[in-house]
């Protein structure tokens, strides 16, 4: 369960550090370039760090640190159809189906 | 049609905005339910998509509070997904960086995937377009968008707050970042970026205070960028 006190520190602090992020360039950097290297790293920052923060959730989530496989299965279907689709949404709710068909299957 | 008056920049980007109503909706209601599963109120979800107004990375702070994470490892890791907002904000400099502060002020918190992406297209598209046309027409953009991100997520959490918590939804967020991440895998340097982030934070989850996360997302974008420049190298000198 999430506390109270840190709930706000990071709603605040992530308030203020998006917006600086979105400000920073438009508001007081405006048109002197920007070196190529640091642009180029920041385009795959969200392609980098969502799988980090997902790939060991899926991995370690059944018993000893293997993958639980209704879980496991769910992940795999979502890319698939995403993939397929290229609907974020049907993704979703199609992984959502996967997981508790296999969830109720599986007991 | 070209735009010719501040009015018609303005109902035109309400036009281009209004589609990504199937998505926000939908989305937005989703981390209102997801979010007061996990225990926040109704009131400080809404807040949290009001003050942060970012999906995947209010997605991503929700993920690591529940697990438990130093605070300051949910900051960095949620600030790195939303690195791509600094991204939107350089790209944009160039259009609209001559407009008055208080408005470029404004026009930066509002500044979310969808208003990027509709005034990014445009402005290349119309060049000739005037500075008061193409503020007018983000604010059209974010019209319908951005409000509608608020109310749905208000209209989650109250569903949210009815589920009893016994309803196990803990896994609807990997799946949602799942289904995040999937598209963004545009070129083989996305593709790269991301097996070698998955495969480093397999080996890197023992880290004390989820410092693997990190790691593992600073390699994933070093080889992301990397593979970037052998492409480009590749493509110059035609081999």
């Amino acid at each position: 369960m999430i506390e109270d006190h840190n709930l706000w520190i990071v709603i605040i602090g992530l308030g203020i550090g998006s917006y600086l992020l979105r400000f920073t360039f438009l508001g007081i950097v405006g048109n002197r370039p920007m070196p190529e290297w640091f642009l180029r790293h920041l385009r795959y920052t969200a392609v980098a760090i969502i799988p980090a923060l997902v790939t060991p959730i899926i991995a370690f989530s059944g018993d000893n640190g293997w993958p639980e496989p209704a879980r496991l299965t769910a992940s795999i279907v979502t890319v698939l159809v995403c993939w397929i689709t290229k609907n974020v949404l049907i993704a979703i709710a199609a992984g959502l189906a996967t997981l508790y068909t296999l969830l109720y299957l599986l007991g | 049609m070209p735009i010719t008056t501040t009015k018609s920049a303005y109902l035109s980007g309400i036009r281009d905005g209004s589609p990504f109503l199937l998505v926000i909706a939908p989305f937005s209601m989703l981390f209102g339910i997801l979010a007061t599963e996990a225990g926040l109120s109704v009131f400080e979800t809404l807040a949290f998509s009001v003050v942060v107004i970012a999906g995947a990375a209010q997605f991503t702070a929700l993920q690591l509070m529940q697990d438990d994470v130093p605070t300051l490892i949910v900051l960095a890791s949620s600030l790195a997904v939303n690195l791509r907002m600094a991204m939107y904000s350089a790209s944009l400099t160039p259009f609209i960086g001559s407009a008055p502060l208080w408005q470029r002020a404004i026009a930066a918190y509002f500044l979310v995937d969808q208003s990027f992406a509709c005034s990014y297209a445009r402005y290349e598209a119309e060049p000739q377009m005037t500075i008061q046309a193409r503020m007018a027409y983000f604010a059209g953009v974010v019209t319908p968008v951005c409000p509608l991100w608020y109310l749905f997520t208000f209209v989650g959490a109250a569903i949210g707050a009815q589920i009893p918590e016994s309803f196990a939804l803990d896994f609807a967020l990997p799946i949602t970042f799942l289904a995040l991440v999937t598209p963004m895998l545009r070129t083989p340097a996305h593709i790269v970026a991301a097996g070698v982030s998955i495969v480093v934070s397999l080996f890197a989850a023992a880290l004390p205070y989820s410092l693997g996360l990190l790691v593992a997302g600073i390699a994933g974008m070093m080889a992301g960028a990397q593979t970037e420049r052998w492409l480009v190298i590749d493509k110059v000198s035609g081999t």
